[in-house]
């Protein structure tokens, strides 16, 4: 099976207001290549998933300074004082979630599961709303899963089939948000024939990928 | 007299034990790492996906994706240990860290922290804060005494947005260092040439002194 695709596969999963997933943390671990085409087709009014808006000429950040963001479902902006600014004027919508708390709720989007419960933000403004469960005496919050219409991936070694390899830091939010998109495309580094990884050190499953270009 | 955010970093350095992981914030936090050899056994969790942080390379040396949580090229010790966000934040949340440090804008004597955003004015998001101080087993607050302008920021009640309720257990500053107990800030230590009074002035919150205070050994 080869899920080796063109850029121009790539342009014709991308719509205007989809909601995508795109790995990385700051500068490490971002599809670069695959935000390029997000840019270069102009697809606008997004709603982001992602660890951070990193920075202004940085992956995700420059989605944001070419204002394609709707939306950005992330745990930090400080990087990035565009993303500020458009959120200070009304311009983008930021949710802002704890780390740890927005990678489980990628994992439960991705493991059929409706949520998980977290002591993270008990008792601070991410607790309002949200539904409190005690559990032997300990209070947790309801954080609910989320899933996205496609995930953007970085690996280094992919092989024809899709299975993926992360190299070093740059793993991070990637094997989650693989999980829990319904396409997901992947940029590789390094792109190998079925059988040249070894099972073991496979991250994600290819069965999880629908498409991989060349990074 | 010694440079404060050396001898704060000093100072935290000596909390740790050989084996246990840690995990130190941005800013100044990430000084301690200067003080602890590479010799301790103390390992260092990196939150955005590797436990066995190192020293920072030398110029044109770094390692392709070897980077610690604020992006900046890092190196990995021997015995070191990738994972993806969700297993580091299990580490962090699961009580597998034996402490964090972390910097402040305010604490009060509740152990209430607030670093993560001043309304209108900063809203950088809280990253990983919220986790490591709900799910480390020790939270130290590593930070100057004092705001630029000399205001406190050890108060009897926060009052910026919150990132954790009661996490917070000991608090360095370059003035001392005080344990957050039920009772409230308890001073534990005082820094060569600082009085009792000194300490209070700068402090807002009622600060408990016991019958024997240590020194802050630079």
């Amino acid at each position: 099976m080869n899920k080796l695709a063109t850029k121009e596969d790539v342009f014709a999963r991308l719509k205007d207001g989809q909601v995508i997933m795109i790995g990385g943390f700051l500068n490490t671990g971002t599809p670069e290549a695959l935000v390029d085409i997000l840019i270069e087709q102009n697809i606008k009014n997004l709603t982001v998933i992602a660890n951070d808006t990193a920075f202004l000429d940085k992956g995700i950040g420059k989605l944001v300074v070419n204002k394609q963001v709707a939306r950005a479902i992330v745990s930090h902006i400080g990087t990035n004082p565009e993303t500020g600014r458009q959120m200070n004027a009304g311009e983008l919508e930021v949710d802002l979630i704890p780390q740890g708390t927005l990678a489980e709720r990628i994992r439960c989007g991705g493991a059929g599961l409706g949520g998980v419960l977290t002591p993270t933000g008990v008792g601070t403004l991410v607790g309002e709303g949200k539904k409190q469960i005690i559990s032997e005496g300990k209070t947790y919050l309801l954080e609910l899963a989320i899933k996205a219409d496609i995930a953007l991936i970085k690996a280094w070694k992919a092989d024809k089939y899709g299975n993926l390899v992360y190299n070093r830091a740059a793993r991070n939010f990637n094997p989650l948000m693989a999980m829990a998109a319904d396409f997901v495309i992947v940029e590789a580094e390094e792109i190998l024939e079925v059988g040249s990884l070894d099972p073991d050190q496979v991250m994600t499953p290819g069965a999880c990928v629908d498409m991989i270009i060349q990074g | 007299m010694v440079n404060p955010r050396e001898l704060i970093a000093k100072r935290v350095a000596r909390f740790f034990n050989a084996g246990e992981l840690v995990n130190l914030g941005i800013g100044m936090p990430t000084a301690v790492a200067n003080y602890i050899p590479a010799s301790s056994g103390i390992m260092l969790h990196s939150e955005n996906g590797f436990i066995g942080l190192g020293f920072t390379p030398l110029a044109g040396v770094m390692e392709k994706d070897v980077v610690n949580a604020g992006g900046a090229p890092v190196t990995m010790v021997p015995g070191a240990a990738c994972f993806d966000s969700g297993q580091s934040f299990a580490l962090i949340r699961g009580g597998h860290l034996a402490a964090t440090v972390l910097g402040a804008l305010e604490v009060d004597e509740k152990g209430n922290l607030a670093n993560w955003m001043v309304p209108g004015k900063m809203v950088p998001g809280m990253g990983g804060a919220m986790d490591l101080v709900a799910g480390a087993r020790t939270v130290i607050i590593a930070m100057e005494h004092t705001t630029k302008n000399g205001s406190p920021k050890i108060l009897r009640k926060c009052s910026l947005p919150l990132t954790a309720v009661n996490e917070v257990d000991w608090i360095v500053t370059e003035l001392g260092v005080m344990e957050v107990t039920k009772q409230g800030i308890v001073l534990r230590e005082l820094a060569p040439g600082v009085s009792v009074q000194d300490i209070q002035s700068k402090t807002e919150a009622t600060l408990i002194i016991p019958e024997i205070i240590g020194c802050m050994e630079p």
